[in-house]
């Protein structure tokens, strides 16, 4: 069983190390029909972009493609600059650099990947899909019978912030820098998934579609490893399986099948404000010019963040929503089970978090304040500030470096929900809601708690989940995603996830049950 | 400002410690030699496992104690001189008490076996036993078998310990049965089971009769009484129950008895001082529990009682109803009540075992008027506060069986029993008790 897994894991790190290297093969070569193509499709006016293009790179082979793309970006801003000079404002190209160069490298690459991406996706998906099964099923028989088996956790280099630990924490964040930044870089691998997105939408894959179809492959391979882990635990089963049918029909089919109809791109489960850019002006147009569906989505993407979001956490908690739907929690929950326990639990941390994951809030609600008022208003600048540094800011700090980086990159170092924790604008809402007006709380059993701290070791969400039970003091606490592991990880049944009556969800106790001291005389010796 | 001091900083000085300071500014110093901050003892377990860290085992971060003014000194108490109220330690130092509360907690027994002071032998209970544990039993290179004898939590717990790093065991047991001076024998053969299928080589009614020592002075090997077979082994583990540690009290005026003796306000024979948890030892037994209790809930009750009373709301100690559980590998036991393991002459007896075999629940209750008494489940969790409630309403079995649905605690979306539990009830007893369906108003109804 350890030789399977053994090789498992070889096979799988050659998958990977084959993707990684994915990155320096082929060749670029722009011909002049592709060009004509790419300034058609992107409806470039700038004749001088066009004439440098054509003079330094058309017809010219590059072995790799950071140096393509830095021609291209080079011609872009010559020939930007001359137009600015000119004040020729319709013929300078706005887009981001390395976005704009993706086009380009995408259709200039060339070689033995473009040319066989059906064997490579078998050599790199195909390779660490195969790979990570073989390690992950033998453990059905290596981890002993069904039940809690947190053996070694701390032991063990990848799960202890070990040396194994930070090596992925390092490949996490390079790839997710490559993917928000250097889309261009990255070309190699959306050939891979090529086929799979023209099955579906009928276009060439772009970097959000090799994101979101390796994102559905990683979390169904996790997902799992989570059902052999737990597969003594029925809510843990039930709620994997969901989050999984989430990511892959929300999140993944269905958006790409409205492509293949000319539809706009939509998530009917990603919620405002966590979907931060559901008000901008481009998402709102394109709804409203798309029919009957655009404003059903319109009418649905309101309604699920001001009605259904906060009618479903009264009745079940913000759990139905962070650890059973959302793809952010969806990921968090699968690839990020194993570093769970690697979240901070001091009353430090927790105060940070408040400040952090509230003003995060208010920091989305601020910015689409500005840009409804702008859209209606139909004005640029609003207080002297533009409408559109404030959506680039926001969409940098916290969509890409926060959400993605941060959140995903650190699983290794901080744990599996830090964008969640203190990132996520939508989870601070739902946690308001949770905190206030819900049937939600994890009910501590009686006197039963024996301080023992697995509860608040494998909380990811930092909660010091025995602060509350050796009280004998039900959890309400506005980031707990109802996860329910504190309550598997318990060895005394002290801890349930329950929807009760609101009243008495929050108990503060003089003294534990089982102790008969007359509260009565308590109370009057006061 | 009077000052209190406290002996021992486990759970029930700690409680203590804390409650004190809700209540009062008083003065208070928490003494230990074990460990500079409160760990959890029963956490122990599971970083020798790696699920934890130590530090995980700190319920208070370090900070508490200095924000709460707790004063925090490690030391050996050496000698009460409970005249002049000073605490002489082993290094010389002295520390003035005006009340002082007794709570040293248990040392593990040793019987007597020639050999158990050798190196390699150890019991489980405090954190230099882990220590110890890891010196001498750290992975299956450097311990190629190891030996437990005593057939109780501790040892069940030791067992799973050194299961989980791969090391073979051998686990001596006296009793017939594992715990069947506690438990029913049903309920101790299906723990039996789970023992034996963990391939853990457990040796029933077998004896521990001699230690033997390498040249070196470490545990080689332990002949079994019965058999005279010898079993080599490099790590013995010796856990065959916990007794008060309180071997410095002996020559003070402090009464003592097998533990430092308390009334029911838990005050010693001399009037500042208290004792409290494991060491302590009720003059008269309270119901049907022993005069000294080693369990993890008393200690922290008798804590919060003892605070009451230092603060000038003298308080008697009242256990409420019996309440306990475990967990013995992957299967968790909790009880409510009274099920003792020979049912007592008024009892009466249910049993509902899940053909898993891994599952039980096991009711006693009073022939004549069908009171419940108490309640034993294996893998299924039980509400607390329900069972306290049926015991001091003083329901009828009968009663217990129709609300059950109420009474589960398990996670949600768990296969549910209660059906099948109530059907063999009727069958066995010809009665047709109707299972009400779970209900939150009773459930969360206060009183």
């Amino acid at each position: 069983m350890k030789y399977l897994q053994n090789i498992g894991l070889a096979l799988f790190l050659l998958g990977l190390t084959i993707f990684t290297s994915l990155i320096i093969l082929g060749n670029y070569k722009l011909t002049p029909v592709v060009l004509d193509k790419v300034v058609k499709n992107k409806a470039i006016k700038s004749e001088l972009f066009i004439e440098i293009v054509n003079n330094k790179i058309v017809n010219e082979t590059f072995n790799e493609p950071f140096s393509f793309s830095a021609e291209i970006i080079s011609a872009m801003e010559v020939a930007n600059n001359a137009h600015k000079q000119n004040s020729e404002w319709n013929k300078i190209i706005w887009d981001k650099p390395n976005s704009f160069t993706y086009v380009f490298v995408k259709q200039a690459g060339q070689g033995i990947v473009k040319e066989n991406k059906r064997l490579f996706w078998w050599l790199t998906f195909g390779l660490g899909i195969l790979g990570a099964l073989l390690y992950i099923i033998p453990n059905v028989i290596v981890k002993g019978p069904p039940g809690v088996k947190n053996n070694g956790i701390w032991f063990n280099a990848a799960t202890n912030r070990g040396w194994i630990g930070w090596f992925v924490f390092v490949f996490l964040v390079g790839f997710y820098l490559l993917l928000y930044f250097c889309p261009n870089y990255i070309v190699n691998w959306t050939y891979l998934v090529d086929p799979i997105s023209e099955l579906l939408s009928g276009n060439l894959a772009s970097q959000w579609f090799l994101y979101g179809f390796l994102y559905c492959v990683v979390m169904s391979v996790m997902a799992l490893r989570m059902y052999i882990k737990y597969r003594h635990n029925k809510y843990q089963i039930l709620r994997t399986s969901s989050v999984l049918f989430f990511q892959i029909v929300f999140a993944f089919l269905i958006p790409e099948i409205l492509v293949r109809f000319e539809k706009p791109w939509y998530d009917f489960k990603n919620a405002f404000p966590l979907d931060y850019d559901f008000f901008f002006s481009w998402n709102l147009d394109q709804l409203i010019a798309s029919g009957g569906l655009g404003l059903f989505i319109l009418v649905w993407g309101i309604l699920l963040t001001l009605i259904i979001v906060p009618v479903m956490v009264y009745f079940f908690g913000k759990r139905w929503y962070c650890s059973w739907v959302c793809g952010c929690g969806g990921l968090a929950e699968t690839l990020g089970d194993p570093y769970r326990h690697l979240s901070d639990k001091s009353l430090k941390v927790w105060k940070i978090e408040r400040w952090m994951v509230h003003g995060v809030l208010i920091a989305a609600l601020i910015m689409t304040g500005f840009t409804l008022y702008s859209y209606f208003s139909g004005v640029a600048t609003v207080l002297g500030i533009k409408v559109q540094t404030i959506q680039d800011i926001y969409g940098f700090l916290i969509g890409a470096i926060f959400a993605g980086v941060i959140g995903t990159g650190f699983y290794p170092i901080f744990g599996n929900r830090v964008w969640c924790r203190f990132g996520c604008p939508l989870a601070a809402y739902l946690g308001i809601v949770q905190r206030f007006k819900s049937r939600f709380r994890i009910t501590t059993n009686g006197g039963q708690c024996i301080s023992c701290g697995n509860c608040s070791t494998y909380c990811e969400q930092g909660i010091d989940v025995r602060a509350y039970a050796q009280k004998g003091e039900n959890i309400v606490r506005a980031s707990c995603v109802g996860c329910g592991i504190c309550s598997a990880v318990c060895p005394r049944g002290v801890l349930k996830l329950e929807n009760g009556p609101e009243k008495g969800r929050i108990n503060s106790t003089e003294i534990l049950l089982g102790n008969d001291i007359n509260l009565m005389d308590l109370v009057n010796q006061k | 400002m009077e000052h209190i001091v406290i002996i021992g900083n486990g759970i029930s000085g700690v409680t203590a410690a804390r409650h004190i300071r809700k209540l009062s500014d008083k003065k208070i110093t928490l003494v230990s030699a074990e460990t500079d901050y409160f760990f959890s003892r029963t956490a122990l377990m599971y970083v020798f496992m790696g699920h934890m860290k130590f530090e995980h085992t700190q319920p208070y971060e370090n900070w508490f104690w200095e924000k709460n003014k707790i004063e925090l000194k490690k030391g050996f108490v050496h000698t009460i001189e409970t005249k002049h109220n000073i605490l002489y330690f082993d290094n010389g130092e002295t520390l003035k008490y005006d009340k002082l509360i007794i709570a040293t907690g248990s040392k593990p027994n040793k019987f007597g076996w020639p050999g158990q002071d050798l190196k390699g032998v150890l019991g489980m209970y405090h954190k230099q036993d882990l220590e110890s544990l890891e010196t001498y039993a750290p992975n299956n290179k450097v311990c190629q078998r190891a030996v437990i004898v005593g057939g109780g939590l501790i040892g069940i717990e030791l067992a799973e310990m050194l299961h989980s790093r791969h090391i073979p065991v051998t686990f001596l047991v006296r009793e017939a049965s594992f715990w069947n001076g506690v438990l029913p024998q049903e309920e101790s053969a299906i723990i039996n089971r789970e023992i034996l299928s963990n391939g853990i080589d457990l040796r029933l009614s077998t004896n521990l009769k001699e230690i033997i020592s390498d040249e070196i002075g470490q545990v080689k090997s332990v002949i079994i009484e019965e058999t005279g077979e010898e079993i080599h082994c490099n790590m013995l583990g010796l856990t065959a129950g916990v007794s008060p540690n309180i071997n410095f009290i002996r020559d003070s005026e402090i009464e003592t008895g097998k533990g430092v003796k308390v009334n029911r306000f838990l005050e010693t024979n001399i009037s500042n001082i208290y004792a409290i948890g494991d060491c302590a030892e009720q003059h008269v037994a309270i119901g049907s529990r022993r005069p000294i209790e080693a369990v993890w809930y008393t200690g922290r009750m008798m804590g919060e009682t003892v605070a009451q009373t230092i603060c000038g709301n003298r308080l008697e100690y009242k256990p409420g109803h019996w309440f306990n559980s475990a967990k013995f590998m992957d299967i968790e036991y909790q009880t409510y009540g009274w099920v003792w393991a020979q049912p007592k002459e008024h009892e009466k007896r249910f049993y509902w075992e899940h053909k898993s075999g891994k599952k039980c629940i096991h009711i006693s209750y009073d022939k004549n008027t069908h009171e419940f008494i108490g309640i034993n489940t294996f893998g299924i969790r039980m509400r607390h506060d329900f069972f306290d409630r049926m015991l001091s309403k003083k329901q009828t079995i009968e009663y217990v069986l129709a609300h059950l649905c109420d009474a589960n605690f398990d996670p949600e979306f768990y296969k549910l029993h209660e059906q099948e539990i109530v059907g063999k009830f009727n069958y066995e007893n010809s009665t047709s008790i109707h299972l009400k369906k779970r209900s939150w108003k009773r459930i969360f109804k206060t009183n």
